[in-house]
């Protein structure tokens, strides 16, 4: 059981970590906007992830926590 | 559960000014990681350059002092006279290390300064809007060279690395890249070392980080990563360059 959890209004919407999720799971919200006006990264289906952290290894903005 | 990843110690809650993508948040994280296993906090002076880097000193909890444009390695010589028992290391750009600092770079490398120095490669000046780099690759586009780099005109780029291989006082000169999983855990190992090597009084230490510039050149930053590897990386290739003590300990 893994858990990653996302400062959303830090997200800049860069992506980095949607190419960097083996599984696949990370993704851009296509429905909310932050407070800085990008659409944040988060996880689609929180009970695949693995808790590997490679989203959190590429994301250059710390906004990544993961627990496992 | 706990937990595996989250934000270094180190770095302090400010924003990041940095454009969405680029790897100077990776970097500036490692360097926080390694500052934090190594327990040297309280102990490190870092000295910031001029680039988009410039205000690294928000993002560090450490100390830090800002040289003027590619003068880092000579006010980093001086912080380390000073008090020898700090951690003194330059996080500096290709604009200001390669560039306008060569000669800083080259002379505390050969009086072996007992410094750590974090080149941040990305073949652009990014702050002042991606004009043409000493680092820039042959033929690449950038605001003062629209028709790609022209070898013939205006020369060939610079190889920090390579170069500084060939200083006797370099002790450890190694590059590394940001651009996948695999390359960041390296880079944080060379970044480590360059770190071990200063507290064990070995001298200078040199990490090359080749890194990305999405917004300079003109590009998505996962296009941008794909670019170091097609690009930036067979130009530049990655590895240890010199370590005089694992030279020593071979022979």
């Amino acid at each position: 059981m893994a858990k990653v959890t996302f400062k959303t209004d830090l997200c800049k919407g860069c992506s980095l970590c949607v190419g960097a999720c083996p599984k696949g799971i990370v993704k851009l919200s296509e429905t909310k906007l932050n407070a800085k006006g990008h659409h944040p990264a988060e996880v689609t289906e929180p009970e695949k992830c693995i808790g590997c952290a490679f989203c959190a290894t590429m994301c250059p903005d710390c906004v990544i926590t993961v627990e496992r | 559960m706990s937990v595996v990843f989250e934000k270094p110690k180190s770095l302090t809650d400010a924003v990041l000014h940095y454009c969405p993508g680029c790897t100077h948040g990776i970097i500036h994280r490692l360097v926080a990681e390694v500052i934090d296993e190594l327990g040297i906090e309280g102990e490190t002076i870092g000295v910031a350059p001029v680039g988009c880097a410039v205000m690294a000193y928000n993002y560090f909890t450490c100390d830090f002092v800002q040289a003027a444009h590619g003068r880092a390695p000579a006010v980093a010589t001086g912080v380390k006279r000073s008090d020898p028992s700090k951690i003194v290391f330059t996080y500096q750009g290709d604009g200001d290390l390669a560039a306008i600092g060569t000669a800083e770079t080259v002379h505390s490398a050969a009086r072996r300064e007992n410094i750590t120095v974090i080149f941040v490669n990305n073949a652009i000046y990014g702050m002042t809007g991606g004009q043409m780099a000493p680092t820039t690759l042959p033929g690449q586009v950038t605001q003062t060279s629209p028709y790609g780099r022209d070898v013939e005109t205006v020369g060939y780029p610079v190889k920090v690395c390579e170069l500084l291989s060939n200083v006797d006082g370099a002790a450890y000169v190694e590059r590394v890249a940001v651009n996948n999983v695999k390359n960041i855990k390296n880079a944080k190992k060379a970044i480590k070392k360059a770190f071990q090597n200063q507290i064990e009084g070995k001298g200078f230490s040199l990490v090359e980080v080749v890194s990305t510039c999405p917004t300079n050149w003109g590009m998505t930053p996962e296009k941008a990563l794909e670019w170091v590897d097609e690009k930036m990386l067979p130009y530049y290739p990655l590895g240890v360059y010199k370590d005089i003590y694992a030279e020593e300990e071979a022979k």
